[in-house]
């Protein structure tokens, strides 16, 4: 049984279909990529399986459990955590207190806020600024933090590395291991085709709404995964 | 070097302790005020009382009703009809007043939270006016014209009427202080994190388990209990209740009026508002008209100067927060935050 299984995914915004029949699949501790250019409907795909988007499937199901137009706190606390693209911080919340807060659904696990900060020192002391007065890194930090904080089995990462510079994208990609070695699943979401390849165990490609390749890194070659991109 | 986190800081420690002595003093009043002071404290204590609820709904919950009206109403006839056909202590109703006000306020939040933004604002408005319809309808509790509270249920409140006056008070007084105190601690729990984080963003604050509808149903609720509870307290003041003054749309006015000039989202904002409100009234009220246009032109000003309220320009100057809901970080022995 998959750990989340998808079969038929159409996914609106209003009269607007961003999402055609799409099919994904993603097993126990697997951590895959999905990449498109802009507007290609990977964020799309992120909102319709934590439930913000209005979507309809022959199968949407977490565990082997249907999650279709199942409530956004519900799936949560099934264990499914979001790190939205832009960090989208809560700016009248500390720092401590935006992690706390992904620790709402109260599910049991090994993350708490002392491992958090173990995992980002530098966020330790600036605990109780607001949010929005850090760095970008440092908020995409704390975003990856308050994910953690629901003690998620899968993580849905959105565009980690937009907005930020090289050398922060290079430290924020080096917890990912660390948080794939605790046992959880990951979606990465991303723009930055090289980025995602160095940490993925396989690629969706996603080209206007549709699925236009999937495979392992190793098994495509660089040739194929523009044309699916680009849809050249 | 060490760390710890406290909610506290030296001038909340400081407006705590000037806040203790105020209630201290205040406890008193009825063995030395006259029966006017008196009657205005408690008018200030439930009209502080109904704007912190306000705040909590508006400010916190984002729920922007027009419609409290609806439940000082249905508090004030709760009052009555507890009285007069159950032969409930006139007191106790109070309390009994604020929890039918609740289990009444569920089904109306089925209804009006289908509404978005000035929709929701505009439909709670439209309950108060079908409760102040259906009010007048009902024959048994005066129609239209209303109906006062029997001289026995006014007298078992207390045999002389200085001890009826104080028991008054001191029940103004302690809703004021219970009011405060209750929302104080209920934004500095988990709950209040959720309220601020739904605040802040509805849809950030969803995707990370925050279940919104009962987050605003909670406080819908909590200040729907407040607000009928109050209500019954303004009517045994007031002795006398007709729907068109329970219902009437100038309550919901004038506690915005104070959460707006105050700051609102803040605790110490309605706190401001209701000072700057009655500080206002007193010495202008007699002048009628000219009264209603410098409340106008107060409200205009410093929604244009100071979007945040009074006490937001304040607080944002000097850093300062009376009753902070947020967690700070003391560093070392030496860090005196605030």
């Amino acid at each position: 049984m998959s750990l989340l299984e998808i079969r038929n995914l159409d996914a609106f915004y209003g009269d607007f279909q961003a999402l055609f029949g799409f099919d994904f699949d993603l097993e126990e501790h697997e951590t895959v990529a999905a990449i498109g250019a802009n507007g290609a409907g990977k964020t799309t795909l992120l909102r319709a399986i934590t439930g913000m988007v209005a979507a309809t499937s022959e199968v949407l199901s977490y565990r082997g459990e249907s999650i279709q137009s199942r409530e956004a706190a519900d799936i949560v606390a099934l264990g499914v955590a979001m790190v939205p693209e832009g960090r989208r911080l809560f700016p009248s919340l500390s720092v401590e207190e935006n992690l706390v807060i992904g620790g709402y659904s109260g599910r049991p696990g090994r993350w708490s806020l002392e491992r958090v900060y173990e995992l980002f020192p530098a966020l330790r002391n600036r605990r109780s600024v607001p949010g929005t007065a850090l760095s970008g890194g440092e908020q995409q930090m704390t975003a990856i933090g308050r994910a953690l904080m629901s003690n998620p089995d899968l993580i849905l990462f959105d565009e980690l590395s937009l907005g930020l510079a090289p050398v922060v994208v290079k430290e924020i990609y080096e917890v990912l291991p660390v948080i794939k070695a605790e046992g959880t699943a990951m979606v990465v979401v991303e723009q930055d085709i090289n980025r995602a390849l160095e940490v993925a165990d396989r690629v969706y490609c996603l080209q206007e709404g549709r699925l236009a390749l999937t495979g392992a890194p190793g098994d495509l070659t660089r040739d194929r995964i523009s044309a699916a991109y680009f849809g050249t | 070097m060490t760390s710890r986190v406290v909610h506290s800081t030296r001038a909340s420690r400081i407006g705590m302790s000037v806040a203790a002595v105020l209630i201290l003093v205040l406890l008193t009043v009825p063995w030395w005020g006259d029966r006017a002071t008196m009657r205005l404290l408690v008018e200030i204590f439930y009209i502080l009382a109904l704007a912190q609820l306000w705040n909590l709904l508006a400010g916190y919950g984002g729920l922007v009703s027009v419609g409290q009206q609806a439940f000082i109403g249905l508090g004030g006839y709760l009052l009555f009809i507890l009285v007069i056909f159950l032969d409930i202590g006139t007191i106790w109703t109070v309390p009994m007043a604020g929890i039918l006000g609740a289990v009444i306020s569920l089904p109306i939040a089925f209804i009006v939270f289908r509404l978005r933004g000035h929709y929701f604002a505009i439909g709670t408005w439209v309950v108060a006016e079908v409760f102040l319809l259906g009010f007048a309808q009902v024959k048994a509790l005066g129609g239209g014209s209303g109906m006062s509270l029997p001289i026995a249920a006014i007298k078992s409140i207390a045999a002389s009427r200085a001890d009826r006056d104080a028991t008054i008070y001191w029940l103004a007084l302690a809703l004021a202080v219970a009011v405060i105190a209750g929302i104080y601690l209920l934004l500095r729990s988990r709950y209040g994190l959720a309220l601020t984080a739904i605040r802040d963003s509805e849809e950030a604050s969803r995707s990370l388990g925050v279940d919104n509808f009962r987050a605003k149903l909670m406080v819908f609720i909590l200040a729907a209990f407040g607000t009928s509870a109050i209500g019954a307290l303004i009517y045994i003041t007031k002795i006398r209740i007709t729907p068109s003054a329970a219902f009437d749309i100038n309550w919901t006015v004038t506690i915005i009026f104070i959460v707006v000039i105050g700051g609102i989202g803040s605790i110490e904002g309605p706190i401001v508002g209701t000072l700057i409100f009655f500080l206002l009234r007193e010495p202008l009220a007699p002048y009628g008209t000219w009264y209603l246009i410098l409340l106008g032109v107060t409200a205009v000003a410093v929604m244009l100067k100071a979007p945040k309220g009074l006490w937001g320009l304040f607080s944002e100057r000097f850093d300062i927060a009376l009753f902070p809901v947020q967690r700070r970080l003391l560093l070392g022995t030496d860090d005196k935050p605030g």
